[in-house]
């Protein structure tokens, strides 16, 4: 597709029209759109230190033996790997950047409904992040306990649990602020016209994503204070010596921490189901089953944190009863995956970058949760539990889907905001690089697993030796497409070329709007006629 | 929608302090309940006043009884999967 219009971005945009100058303008302004853009160059700044971390991880698996670092660096480095990619790049990164940055213009805002609470919400990030990153380096040293914290180790561990502990409880707050804001705006901000069956299924993602961050956040916040009490004070909550339950940890922890994969994956569905009809230039097939499944993987979702603990000692009920609801929620996320493959059904698809992504999302994201299923039986489970295995399957889920989503995401949206777009053949072959790259890495985890190598282990048996360089080598594949990556699209979005306001030609709202878009967004507010995959109504050829 | 009403609701003094009184003796009575009452019965009463007392903050102090249905629906949600999360951690103690 070619850009529709050359004309120089108008003075009125964002990027200009501010009352503030220089650094000001960014950290204390209300404006959803720069907030975004703190978002996400903060949440993409910390997944560049994550892939940094994974990187050495899996040069230290390179060969049996010590390779780079002990056992006690090994296990500070999975730990810090496994929390900074949780809770500082995927759980904050789709509803601070992309749902900042369109979900307001998409719904016919001119901003969220509490843009201070907005910006208040981007500062506790930031301050959670430090405190974590200050854990690092003072008191016992990084914490070695896993990216879980499960007790009893955490409550053993010298190094610095309390502290890291307490920076996730702080970033914890940050994502409920950002979920009653959404939850508000989405109710109360949309512009006439824009009916509830008119919403983007993106922002119908954002709405079901807030309602998780509401209702399952605080019970993180609990068992993350818990811990603090049982290592500062010694409560014994959960040691059995002194009439506490180790088990309860568990159940506390996954209770939330099964709630925030979805609070990962569902804004990234969001995504590509804005992303595919642009691009099979055809309506979605099947919204209201779309915006159905989006609600109850939000809700079935949320009862089905047990399959963690089917090897930990819980009841054999419990195991059967989560065992059971687990494969309910396959059953809305296969629905989804149904529907895009049916709007790309004899639809006219062009293989642009957003759209590469978009599609493998689709493979990816369907291995990831096939061998989630797996893992969802108890049976099987027992055996592949706490292996490569899992390692293998949760990447294929958060990374080879959420993270390529993320990353169609700023190749589809950031143009719109810079009014610059990347150069297309490098994007493609980055693109390429990072999905071989990528299942050169993680399919020989998931056989490695099935072999029998552990995870969280520094060392391995010499006949794991062949897969582990394999993995190792995809890895760097996988970085180096990365690289390419960035290089192109941060280089366009300064210098390439200039894109007019519908670049993709989509149906939504964003794209009605001039580029970069103009600081309240819409000089009038808009009146919404038509459907958001309706592109004949949006008068786009 | 409903709820916008409500936002300017001034509640008197002298039912604030009615309400904050009520809390006293219901707090009162827990301790009572937990000295006089045999077996496990002291847990269930202590559960029904702690309840009663939590309702008593959510609609007066937390403005929930003047306020429209969206909210209190919004409310009754969250409680519900409350209930629901401790429900489910049963089919794990009970059994065990
Ligand atoms: C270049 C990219 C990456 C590489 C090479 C990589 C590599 C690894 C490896 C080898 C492990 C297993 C360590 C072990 O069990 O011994 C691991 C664990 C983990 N990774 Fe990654 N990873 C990458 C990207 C990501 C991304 C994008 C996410 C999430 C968004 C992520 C989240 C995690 C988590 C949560 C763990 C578990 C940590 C724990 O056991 O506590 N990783 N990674
Ligand atoms: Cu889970």
């Amino acid at each position: 597709m070619e850009p529709t219009d050359l004309t120089p971005p108008p003075a009125g945009s964002f990027w200009n029209d501010t009352g503030r100058s220089g650094i000001t303008s960014w950290i204390f302004s209300t404006d959803h759109k720069r907030i975004g853009l703190l978002y996400f160059y903060s949440v993409f700044g910390f997944f560049l230190v994550g892939v940094l971390l994974g990187l050495l991880i899996r040069i230290e698996l390179m060969a049996p033996g010590r390779t780079i670092m002990g056992p006690q660096a090994y296990n500070a480095l999975f730990t810090v790997h496994g929390v900074v990619m949780v809770f500082l790049f995927i759980i904050p990164g789709f509803q601070g950047s992309f749902g900042n940055l369109v979900m307001p213009i998409q719904i016919g805002a001119r901003d969220v409904a509490f843009p201070r609470l907005n910006l208040f919400s981007w500062w506790l990030y930031m301050a959670g992040a430090v405190i974590i990153l200050t854990s690092l380096f003072t008191g016992g040293g990084p914490p070695d306990t896993g990216w879980t914290f499960y007790v009893p180790f955490s409550e053993r561990t010298g190094t610095n649990v309390s502290l890291a502990v307490f920076g996730v409880f702080i970033v914890g707050f940050s994502s409920i602020i950002t979920g009653v804001n959404f939850v508000t705006t989405i109710h109360r901000l949309r512009a006439e016209g824009m009916t509830w069956g008119r919403l983007p299924l993106f922002v119908w993602s954002l709405y079901a994503t807030a309602w998780v961050q509401i209702l399952a956040t605080p019970i993180l916040g609990i068992t993350l204070v818990l811990i603090m009490a049982e290592r500062i004070l010694g409560t014994g909550l959960f040691d059995p010596s002194r009439g506490g339950d180790p088990l309860m940890y568990q159940h506390l922890f996954w209770i939330y921490s099964h709630p925030a994969v979805y609070i990962m994956i569902l804004p990234a569905m969001g995504v590509i189901s804005d992303i595919i009809p642009v691009f099979a230039r055809k309506p979605i097939f099947g919204y209201r089953m779309i915006v159905f499944s989006s609600l109850a993987i939000a809700a079935a979702g949320s009862l089905v944190w047990g399959h963690h603990m089917f090897t930990s000692g819980m009841s054999d009920i419990a195991i059967l009863v989560f065992s059971f609801l687990t494969f309910i929620v396959a059953i809305p996320s296969a629905i989804k995956v149904f529907n895009w493959v049916s709007t790309l059904y004899r639809g006219s698809i062009s293989l642009e970058a957003p759209m590469l992504f978009a599609l493998s999302f689709i493979l990816l994201f369907s291995i990831g949760g096939l061998t989630g299923l797996i893992l969802g039986a108890a049976a099987t489970d027992i055996h592949v539990h706490d292996t490569h295995f899992v390692v293998g399957h949760f990447h294929y889920v958060i990374f080879g889907g959420s993270g390529f989503a993320f990353f169609g995401a700023m190749h589809y949206w950031l143009p719109k905001f810079y009014g610059r777009r990347y150069a297309e053949k490098p994007a493609v072959i980055a693109w390429a690089l990072m999905f071989v790259g990528f299942n050169i890495l993680y399919f020989s985890m998931m056989v490695l697993g099935l072999k029998g190598m552990p995870r969280r282990y520094y060392d391995y048996l010499p006949e794991f030796a062949p897969l582990n360089l394999t993995s190792t080598i995809g890895s760097w594949i996988l970085a180096a497409g990365l690289v390419l990556l960035l290089v192109n699209l941060f280089r366009g979005l300064r210098h390439g070329e200039r894109v007019g306001s519908n670049p993709w030609g989509g149906a939504t709202l964003e794209w009605s709007i001039p580029t970069p878009p103009p600081t309240e967004n819409f000089a009038e507010e808009p009146v919404v006629t038509h459907g958001p995959y309706d592109f004949r109504g949006a008068g786009i050829p | 929608m409903s709820s916008e009403r409500a936002d300017n609701h001034i509640i008197g003094y002298g039912t604030l302090t009615a309400v904050w009184v009520a809390l006293l003796v219901l707090t009162a009575l827990t301790v009572w309940v937990s000295r006089h009452t045999p077996g496990i019965g002291h847990v269930w009463g202590s559960l029904a006043i702690a309840a009663a007392k939590g309702g008593l903050v959510i609609a007066f102090f937390m403005h929930m009884r003047y306020e429209g249905r969206l909210l209190r629906w919004l409310l009754f949600l969250a409680l519900v999967t409350l209930v629901i999360f401790i429900g489910l951690t049963f089919f794990d103690v009970l059994y065990r």
